[in-house]
């Protein structure tokens, strides 16, 4: 697809360019140290487009993203900023909205968040005011048609020029609706849809075959998300144990194969495999690497991977 | 109608320490429906107020009484001639509309709510309640194949299933059920899913509780 600029995000410029864009993930701090924000954030200075900094993950409180995203663009990095419905009104997004983009923030990726009974703090009250795709529509309101929610005109150089991401599960369930709540995602004005993490590769071509059939691709940038396994145990908790994930018993079978210090090197030669298959696949524009409290490996599996050097847009 | 179920006994123990007279007032209206708080109820709480107080060796006079309906003004005058006995505590085993008529209406007793009220729902079987409505203000349940995503969804979703749904059931808990998921499959078993496309518009939330405190006058009832 080619188009015109509708933000100054790097993101945004990688991806109209044609090239195979790649993201990470930065989780800020259970605390309020710079240093840690700046320290994760080496790791993929020079090795991704944009890094996603994650709002609150998990329902545990951590330095907010928009604090942590503008930290780690000091840095050299783009954030590409999350933003969940699970802690803030409508009044309080879209106040967030303004402030970011005046504070230089270029992405934000528009989510429901993790129920709070995961989290730290399971006695709080959730807001979920919108969901993640009426956020969508708010920020492309903002953008776009210059108003608030309210009916309140923003002035021309007053807009936040956001480049809107939503996030995909096609592992979720009922598998054959995945695809049509996505395309709501496409149609209320999502610009870049990151996915679930993928171990189950046969699921993800079924899904991206209907999202390409159904004409999502072309109006909506999909990244493939990818978390490599760390182990044979990572791989068997994140069968068991996290909802809307499915790892196939052939992953399983393949990481018990392999001696247990050999298992990280493994999960990252099958990452790798992965993303080759993903720069092949019809309808797949770039890679979200979210290799979670594991930021140091970045700077391999690009290499490995043969994701860099990033191209200078 | 409102679900609700008995406070531990410990914790309504806790609100007659040291009282001699208590009486417990029952209510016939959704508590008895729901083996909550009807006559039944306040007999057994009646009992094990006397039994623990026997046991003890405290002296506890414990009377029971049902109204009609405890969120009605006509039935709360009901109990004028029993208040005059001058009670300790009063226990109401309503929702919470009706202790907190009680204590209008009798301002100077000292009431005190013996039930949680939970939530509005329905009996799915005999002893299982779940709920189905949050009192939005404003029914669009035919949007959902007859399903309520915003009592009915973990976070209230108008455009789910989130990515959290597994097997049918919602990521906080294999004993919750993810509604959407049966949204989406109702929609799709009905060859529907053209009609289901459309964004679900964004929420006005001001006919709900956050909209303030509510109220309903019908002037053609109000004399």
């Amino acid at each position: 697809m080619t188009r015109e600029l509708k933000t100054n995000s790097r993101l945004e410029k990688v991806l109209v360019s044609g090239a195979f864009a790649v993201t990470g993930e930065l989780g800020p701090p259970r605390h309020c140290s710079a240093h840690e924000v700046a320290e994760k954030a080496k790791h993929l200075v020079g090795n991704v487009d944009s890094v996603n900094i994650t709002d609150n993950q998990t329902a545990v409180v951590r330095m907010s993203s928009l604090a942590a995203g503008l930290l780690a663009q000091k840095e050299g990095l783009e954030a590409n900023m999350q933003m969940v419905c699970r802690d803030r009104n409508r009044i309080a997004m879209e106040s967030d909205l303004l402030g970011a983009h005046a504070l230089g923030i270029n992405n934000i990726l528009a989510l429901s968040g993790d129920h709070q009974k995961f989290g730290d703090h399971p006695q709080s009250k959730n807001v979920f005011d919108l969901d993640s795709i009426n956020l969508i529509q708010v920020i492309k309101m903002m953008r776009d048609e210059g108003r608030l929610l309210s009916g309140q005109e923003l002035p021309p150089e007053g807009r936040p020029k956001l480049f809107i991401g939503g996030a995909y599960n096609p592992f979720a369930d009922p598998e054959d609706y995945r695809v049509h709540r996505v395309a709501k995602k496409v149609a209320a004005g999502a610009d870049f849809l990151q996915s679930q993490c993928i171990y189950d590769m046969d699921r993800f071509r079924r899904f991206m075959a209907k999202a390409v059939d159904m004409g999502l691709t072309e109006k909506t940038y999909f990244l493939a998300g990818v978390t490599p396994l760390k182990s044979l145990g990572m791989a068997r908790y994140m069968k068991n144990n996290v909802p809307g994930i499915t790892v196939p018993d052939s992953l399983i079978d393949r990481l018990k194969g392999v001696p247990k210090e050999k298992q990280a090197e493994e999960g990252i030669k099958i990452a790798c495999e992965q993303i080759q298959e993903f720069k092949e696949m019809k309808g797949v524009a770039g890679v979200h690497l979210m290799l979670i409290e594991w930021e140091h490996m970045v700077p391999t599996i690009v290499k490995e991977a043969k994701l860099v050097p990033r191209p200078q847009v | 109608m409102i679900i609700a179920e008995r406070k531990p006994v410990d914790e309504i123990k806790g609100f007659i320490e040291g009282k001699k007279k208590v009486l417990v007032v029952g209510c016939r209206g959704c508590v008895t429906v729901c083996n909550a708080g009807g006559t039944k109820e306040v007999g057994i709480l009646a009992s094990l107020l006397r039994l623990d107080a026997q046991k003890d060796g405290r002296d506890l006079t414990v009377d029971e009484h049902t109204l009609e309906r405890q969120c009605d003004p006509e039935y709360i005058d009901e109990l004028v001639e029993l208040v005059e006995k001058k009670y300790d505590a009063i226990l109401s085993m309503a929702c919470s509309v009706g202790p907190q008529f009680l204590a209008r209406r009798y301002p100077k007793e000292k009431i005190y709510p013996s039930l949680n009220t939970c939530f509005i729902g329905g009996a799915l079987a005999h002893g299982i309640w779940a709920e189905h409505c949050q009192a939005c203000g404003n029914c669009i349940i035919h949007n959902f194949g007859g399903m309520c995503p915003i009592s009915r969804c973990s976070k209230s979703l108008l455009n789910g299933p989130c990515g959290g749904s597994a097997g049918g059931v919602c990521e906080i808990s294999k004993e919750v059920e993810c509604i959407w998921h049966l949204i989406a499959t109702k929609v799709m078993e009905e060859n529907r899913l053209d009609e289901f496309a459309p964004i679900q518009p964004i929420k006005d939330w001001s006919s709900s509780r956050d909209g303030g405190p509510r109220k309903i006058v019908r002037e053609e009832l109000v004399k």
